[in-house]
């Protein structure tokens, strides 16, 4: 029997992966051929999917992008023994793209049965938590502190502090609760991890609850990934049975239960406090900090809140040591960066490499340029609220340090590729009203702020008072970046700002463009 | 939604009660009534203030913050194109708007006929695919003009 591998891939799905898998099946049952089909996570290649991947004595012989009207002319090629077609790429954990990363948050992504618990033992999964075990809580804390893990959702705040500040709360009803709203434009990583390794993430929240004596996690889902969802349910489910989830979990005395949660189309429930809000049931407005989450969160008990990736990556912690994750990255930088490859580029995907990487060799080089063939204007790093980078700065490492600099973020590490149609006195006013729309109302700069962007904008980009309304539109972004409670109003100034900045011939143009 | 069931205060109490032994149960329980009658009724938020004993007001502030909750029924299928950056990296909003002019509907909108309503979304994660949408919960990649004029036609059908 020959093993096959099709994407259950949000993105691959996108592109027909869901047909693809059918007709395969139909197709081999025609011919007489038994096959099994896995349906796993991406490995990342996304131009590729649906990438079909054929179990062969030489590894796995990958065949992408395919159609359904590429399935008979695969079977006649003899791919189910990896024969050689149009659409072959060799083997694929040899391909360029996969050779060039250090897969340490997606080592098992794409590779595995994402609900197979027993996969997930073959490839060291529950190797952290077991290891967690022995050392006990105290230590594991020490253990992420030492490693100089930083939060992957944006705002880049050490990890182990977080833990220990929970973990030092005195005992009693305490939370683990999971942010995979990842509504940035260009971030797809939680989605990939979350359909493609879900059981990482499940045991990351483990190690959480076992590190700071808490009992019950959650995780709340954006409503736009519906994939996800399933999958998600079912790996929670699968776990349970397996005795990694509930009382007593392997003998060791540990509880924990995880609850998933659908959000509902708002932006700012990304935000930890909004998200808070919204898991206890009313609308996703933020608080003020302090008391911080950490101390009262969840239903006001002690809370640790960490990104998906954040969280997926600590069993590779706990199993390899803080100190060979420690060793990768540049500065304070530590580990690795999935970043994620999109918009107007050719090779789109995920990307997994050490900090420190130029951004100019991830846009050309991995990425390929643009997907139309024209020159690359601008990228926009870090989601809406991140700054346009322009082609002159691309020698900037991948580093929050470096970034930050330049007044720029790295985010959750989406990479948003435009060439040299776009308009970035467009784009700038885009940034505001997106602002407006998901503005929770709470703080006036935002709520204001935001709205009053998007009529300067427009005043400047039909050319009335062109010079005074800049200035009034860059006095409206500091006061929205240092008076906003949170990332939202705080952060919608960094694309306003880096367009005016970098690109300040676009807010000058002749008023031919009022019409858009 | 097509399949919407018809509104009964009964139900909507059987679906609350369902959900009551959650911490928080709100958000789920909004969720379990927008998916049984395709949008979420006045009626049946003066039942969750009941049920959770917070006022009316409160539970009126809850359903109207979010995007993805309906105040009125909706069209019998959902077309939400995707208007971030990455999709308008990839020219999805002068294809948007175009689709949208030709339907005679802005954002938000519902065809006469009450067969398709066309929605904004802000990023379905499908990035390295732009542009983007999601119709009846399917995603789609690389949407061209073709395949929305597809998806209008099979949604009147």
């Amino acid at each position: 029997m020959v093993k096959l591998y099709i994407p259950l891939d949000m993105a691959a799905v996108a592109m027909g992966a869901d047909r693809l898998a059918a007709a395969v099946a139909q197709e081999a049952a025609a011919r007489g051929e038994t096959i099994e089909i896995v349906r796993n996570g991406s490995r990342g290649m996304l131009w590729l999917e649906p990438l079909i991947e054929v179990e062969t004595p030489a590894g796995r012989v990958g065949y992408g992008p395919a159609k359904v009207k590429d399935v008979a002319s695969l079977f006649d090629a003899g791919f189910l023994t990896g024969g050689a077609h149009l659409l072959n790429i060799g083997i694929v954990d040899e391909h360029p793209w996969m050779k060039k990363q250090n897969r340490v948050t997606f080592v098992r992504c794409g590779v595995i049965d994402p609900l197979s618990v027993a996969e997930y033992e073959a490839h060291d999964g529950f190797k952290g938590l077991k290891r967690a075990f022995e050392i006990g809580p105290v230590a594991v804390v020490e253990e992420v502190t030492k490693s100089g893990l930083r939060g992957r959702g944006g705002a880049g705040f050490p990890t182990g502090i977080k833990w220990k500040t929970v973990a030092d709360c005195p005992p009693g009803q305490k939370y683990v609760v999971v942010n995979a709203d990842e509504g940035d434009s260009g971030t797809f990583a939680d989605r990939m991890i979350m359909e493609g390794d879900p059981l990482s993430l499940i045991e990351g929240m483990l190690i959480c609850g076992y590190a700071v004596g808490a009992s019950k996690g959650y995780i709340y889902l954006r409503s736009e990934y519906p994939i996800v969802a399933k999958v998600f349910q079912a790996a929670i489910e699968t776990a349970l049975e397996a005795g990694w989830l509930g009382k007593n979990i392997k003998g060791s005395g540990f509880d924990f239960d995880v609850e998933l949660r659908i959000g509902a189309g708002a932006y700012v429930c990304g935000e930890e406090t909004s998200l808070l809000e919204s898991l206890e049931g009313k609308r996703g407005i933020v608080r003020a900090k302090p008391p911080l989450p950490a101390h009262v969160g969840l239903f006001g008990k002690p809370t640790v809140i960490n990104n998906v990736l954040s969280m997926a990556t600590i069993p590779m912690i706990m199993e390899k040591g803080a100190k060979h994750y420690a060793d990768l990255g540049v500065g304070r930088s530590r580990g690795t960066m999935p970043l994620q490859i999109a918009g107007n580029v050719k090779y789109g995907g995920l990307f997994e490499t050490d900090f420190g990487i130029p951004l100019g060799v991830v846009v050309n080089e991995i990425g390929g340029g643009t997907r139309s063939g024209r020159p690359v204007r601008a990228v926009q790093v870090g989601g809406p609220l991140g700054a346009y980078v322009p082609v002159s700065l691309f020698d900037l490492p991948i580093d929050y340090e470096a970034f930050a600099a330049k007044d720029s973020l790295i985010g959750h590490g989406g990479l948003v590729v435009f060439d040299d149609t776009v308009d970035m006195a467009w784009m700038a006013r885009f940034g505001m009203e997106f602002c407006a729309i998901e503005s929770c109302g709470k703080c006036t700069p935002c709520r204001l702020g935001s709205t009053r962007g998007v009529e300067t904008i427009d005043k400047i980009r039909s050319g009335m008072d062109v010079d005074a309304n800049i200035e009034l539109l860059k006095d409206l972004c500091h006061t929205m970046k240092f008076g906003s409670l949170c990332a939202l109003g705080g952060f919608a100034p960094y694309p306003v700002e880096s367009a005016l900045r970098h690109f300040p011939e676009d807010f000058r143009k002749p008023a031919l463009e009022a019409a858009e | 939604m097509s399949g919407a069931a018809q509104y009964s205060d009964e139900r909507a109490r059987e679906i609350i009660a369902a959900h009551m032994g959650l911490e928080g149960p709100a958000m789920p329980i909004l969720h379990a009534l927008q998916k049984e009658f395709g949008y979420v009724p006045d009626a049946a938020v003066k039942e969750m203030a009941e049920a959770l004993n917070i006022s009316r007001a409160e539970m009126h502030g809850v359903v109207t913050f979010y995007h993805d909750f309906h105040r009125a029924p909706h069209g019998r299928h959902t077309l939400k194109i995707c208007r971030a950056e990455s999709c308008q990296s990839m020219g999805a909003e002068r294809q948007a708007r175009a689709f949208l002019d030709k339907l005679k509907l802005d954002w938000g909108g519902t065809t006469p006929d009450g067969a398709l309503s066309v929605e904004a979304v802000y990023c379905l994660g499908l990035c390295a695919h732009s542009p983007s949408a999601l119709y009846d919960g399917e995603p789609i990649g690389r949407v061209d003009a073709e395949m929305l004029d597809e998806i209008a036609a099979e949604a009147r059908d």
